[in-house]
């Protein structure tokens, strides 16, 4: 892999980073959100530290509507030597009855992933907390440091960002504010699928196509994943051959119609693609810049 | 090593990065939107919302206005304008970009050197009916400064000029002229378009008179080099990776030269040398491993090691010192004032330092070098740098991955500076000590002591006074040479000046451990009892003495236990709001980590603390 030129040169900038995070950090954590980003973040830190275990924990947000493959995998993936998982879960959403089927997608994200990752971020008193984003997911990450700072509220400022010359990275924090730290900043989703395939990286089965139960609606494919969706009168699941080009939770993320069974087809799918990933999330369709408004919330 | 896959032939080259200097005005963004958009690199669904975002924010009327593929934060697109560096992929089928595209007004002129730092090219851009502005030379003096060896002057909107080839080659003769001194070893010029497209992924019509190459064609061949490009083997020590007692690997980036297998290596700063005994990328054993591959070494003999250090060839390790000649660019909100300590973070060692002297500032524009007590926002000047302990470096012309370094604000935690290297001072050309034939040893010898300074650091009411004054009496009959610096004594008549916020509690530790040093060099053994709540302070005044000589005591007692104590009536003041800073209620206190004596005074009585200490004293 490593005459890969370009795999191999982000491969190295991003354990740096990793390396450069976990030295300056008191405690340490990784946001594991199952998907393919995550995977490949999970085996450059591994890569990092070995023959170290990982030194930190994975945090997992759970609204409790990820689809039921990635909640699987989660759990094999905890289950390998040197691994620790943490899962956390809004009490109080699931109490006040809080669901992507009975709320707006703003609301529900709002509660269930932003309210849900304050929680445990503070919970854990984490102060560099380690993400699979990526600068080519949306306009607004294009301008987000790799080391990007957030106030003791999590709040990131746009405005007051740090400037970040060559690979010295200002990892100083106050008392409550905290890093999250980008390591694969520079990648793109063609590099991550062509990453995944040269180290063979475990993926969740979902970004393989398959025959699924999906319906249709506003021109979306949502995958009928457990039996509480409510269906509209006269709509039916039907089975067809699609993928996921990103993971979420499942009535909020869009499959694809798709034949690309293998890495090799995905990649080719993926170059030739005319949409982007994150057409596929509702929730970002919600308004305009709502990506910004979410982080200057605290998503991530 | 997993499974060989079919890379694109784009991968046989590392990615190239770039950084895209220019304003509005200049059709920056629509020049790189462009660029996107003819390599097939934006998908539907964001050519969608470009679409319904130029109705609403665009300047191109009706056409899509394809600078806001760009322009990402809320604020810009209300202002029209970018405001911070945002970092694009672009991948064409020979070649991979990662490009920085800056903003050009001054005022954010540290974004735009944020960009040029990890860039190796720097495309200038020049709008050709407004022809070269103080920014054009402004920003090709900062990218040289940053390290970009490698300069596209791109002379844009050449359609708004007919395509005049009279109008391009007097633009780029008067930028050749502005630059000339700068030094930046390549610089190619070419007319384009951003708005057509002429010249940037395909030949212009427009414009026969050209036959150089389009700027995508120059781009996706050109050779770079880098500062440390033939500069010998150096690792600075990112962490140490100690999972078990077999095992011990030390972790960081190949910043340059190659290592391998049984070289041989010194750790600096000091004298240790090993044989490598391995050399590992990943889970595997490489034979060699060269620049900017992230490695983990193991040595064949066991030698101290921490982060900070840089391990380098030992034929040739980078040279040590704590005085150079640096040029900064200041990017506080307040000036720079000679004399305040900030943290200094170099490849991945972090020291307090000060700046002594400010020789002169730069004229951006023209490199004229202008008398300055102060450097504002913005502004390049040329400085003595002090640091509190030694740092390995090289100049930044040299080797980028040694020579570069950031100043960040203790109080606040910004970056308020970036700055390259230049050389060294020698101390003794800096300053000039008088030597003198009696020396500390000789004042020690006499007093039958070896002298040292027990610096006692601990929350109010812990307990640091009080076995100071204990371990002092026991001392005095015991006919020993001492002297006790009470922090609060201090402040009535030496520190009478200073008040309490954190520049201030600054200069109180230094002075006080000034005081120390020389009493220490007269001999005596100095007991300094100070609250000293930050580390840095408490290191920057162990940097000051000879190895051992100065032992850092820990006084130990939780802010409950002090609270309950509270002597003076100053918890309760402090809780009630009526003293500001105070450490433990309303100001941070960083505990020691490693200091030579820990004593917990809710488990020890002040007579027990005494006896500890004189046993670590003799």
């Amino acid at each position: 892999m490593r005459d890969d030129r370009v795999l191999a040169a982000l491969e190295d900038e991003a354990i740096e980073i990793i390396r450069e995070g976990v030295a300056a950090a008191s405690r340490p954590v990784m946001l594991y959100s199952i998907g393919k980003d995550s995977s490949v973040l999970l085996r450059l830190a591994q890569r990092a530290f070995w023959p170290a275990p990982l030194p930190m924990p994975l945090l997992h947000v759970d609204t409790t509507w990820k689809f039921r493959e990635m909640i699987q995998f989660r759990d094999r993936t905890a289950a390998e030597d040197g691994i620790k998982l943490i899962v956390h879960t809004n009490q109080e959403g699931v109490q006040a009855g809080v669901t992507p089927f009975t709320h707006s997608s703003s609301r529900y994200t709002e509660v269930m992933k932003t309210e849900a990752l304050r929680q445990a971020l503070d919970a854990g008193g984490y102060d560099m907390i380690f993400i699979g984003a990526r600068r080519d997911e949306e306009k607004s990450r294009a301008k987000e440091r790799i080391f990007s700072f957030r106030n003791a509220a999590h709040q990131w400022e746009p405005r007051a960002q740090r400037p970040e010359l060559w690979n010295l990275y200002n990892t100083r924090l106050g008392a409550g504010e905290s890093l999250r730290v980008a390591p694969m900043s520079n990648w793109t989703e063609a590099d991550i699928w062509r990453y995944i395939a040269a180290r063979e990286i475990p993926i969740v089965s979902l970004y393989h196509a398959a025959e699924r139960p999906v319906v249709e609606r506003e021109g979306q494919l949502i995958m009928v994943d457990d039996d509480r969706m409510p269906l509209n009168p006269g709509e039916a699941p039907e089975s067809r051959l699609v993928r996921f080009r990103t993971l979420g939770c499942y009535p909020l993320t869009a499959a694809v119609e798709s034949t690309a069974t293998t890495l090799d087809a995905i990649i080719a799918e993926t170059l030739a693609a005319d949409g982007s990933e994150r057409e596929g999330r509702l929730i970002d369709h919600d308004d305009e810049a709502s990506m910004e408004k979410k982080k200057r919330d605290g998503y991530f | 090593m997993g499974r060989e896959v079919t890379s694109p032939t784009s991968n046989r080259l590392a990615p190239l990065r770039l950084v895209l200097c220019g304003s509005v005005d200049d059709g920056k963004s629509t020049l790189i939107g462009r660029m996107l958009y003819d390599s097939n690199q934006v998908f539907a669904d964001q050519l969608g919302k470009v679409e319904a975002d130029s109705r609403r924010w665009g300047t191109q009327g009706e056409n899509i206005d394809l600078a806001l593929l760009l322009d990402g934060l809320q604020d810009e697109r209300e202002q029209g304008i970018t405001i911070d560096v945002a970092y694009r992929s672009l991948e064409t089928p020979r070649r991979r970009f990662i490009v920085a595209d800056v903003p050009g007004h001054e005022q954010y002129t540290r974004n735009m050197a944020t960009g040029a730092s990890t860039a190796q090219v720097a495309i200038i851009l020049v709008n050709a009916r407004r022809g070269i502005l103080p920014q054009t030379a402004r920003h090709t003096r900062i990218a040289a400064m940053f390290g970009v060896r490698h300069v596209v002057l791109a002379v844009n909107k050449m359609d708004l000029v007919d395509w005049d080839q009279a109008t391009f080659e007097a633009l780029e003769e008067e930028y050749r002229e502005l630059t000339d001194d700068v030094g930046v070893p390549e610089v190619v010029a070419m007319p384009v378009s951003g708005l057509t497209g002429d010249n940037l992924t395909r030949r212009s019509d427009n414009m026969p008179w050209y036959d150089g190459p389009t700027l995508l064609e120059h781009l996706e061949t050109v050779q770079v080099t880098d500062p440390g490009d033939d500069a010998p083997f150096r690792m600075p020590v990112q962490y140490v990776n100690r999972p078990h007692s077999e095992f011990r690997g030390y972790c960081g980036r190949v910043a340059s030269g190659t290592v391998k297998p049984g070289q041989r290596i010194r750790v600096v700063p000091g004298s240790s040398e090993s044989p490598v005994k391995s050399v590992l990328v990943g889970r595997g054993e490489v034979e060699r491993a060269g620049r900017g591959d992230s490695v983990t070494l193991t040595f064949s003999t066991e030698i101290d090691v921490t982060r900070g250090d840089v391990i380098a060839d030992a034929e040739d390790a980078p040279a040590v010192s704590d005085q150079f000649r640096a040029s900064i660019l200041w990017m506080g909100e307040q000036p720079l004032v000679a004399g305040r300590l900030y943290l200094l973070k170099m490849h991945t060692r972090e020291v307090t330092a000060k700046v002594t002297s400010i020789r002169h500032s730069v004229e951006v524009r023209t490199g004229e070098r202008l008398a300055a007590k102060q450097l504002e926002l913005n502004e390049i000047g040329v400085v003595n740098l002090a640091t509190s302990r030694p740092v390995p470096f090289a100049p930044f012309e040299e080797n980028g991955k040694l020579g570069g370094f950031i100043l960040v604000d203790r109080g606040n935690n910004r970056t308020v500076a970036a700055g390259t290297i230049s050389y060294a001072l020698m101390r003794a050309a800096n300053v000039t000590w008088q030597q003198f034939d009696i020396s500390r040893e000789v004042r020690a010898q006499l007093k039958r002591q070896d002298a040292r300074c027990l610096w006692f650091t601990g929350l109010s009411a812990s307990g640091k006074s009080t076995v100071a004054n204990l371990l002092e009496r026991r001392l005095y009959i015991e006919g020993r040479h001492t002297y006790l610096l009470d922090g609060d004594n201090v402040r009535h008549g030496l520190n009478a000046d200073l008040g309490f916020t954190e520049i201030d509690r600054t200069e109180n530790i230094r002075r006080v451990a000034e005081v120390a040093r020389l009493m220490v060099d007269a001999g005596l053994i100095v007991i300094v009892s100070f609250i000293s709540p930050f580390r840095a302070d408490r290191e920057m005044a162990r940097g000051l003495f000879e190895p051992g000589e100065f032992l850092e005591v820990f006084i130990d007692a939780s802010a409950e236990e002090c609270a309950r104590r509270d002597p003076k009536g100053l918890y309760a003041k402090a809780l009630r709001g009526e003293i500001k800073n105070f450490t433990g209620i309303s100001s941070p206190y960083e505990r020691p980590e490693e200091p030579e004596i820990h004593l917990s005074t809710e488990e020890l009585s002040p007579e027990d603390c005494v006896e500890e200490l004189l046993r670590k004293l003799n």
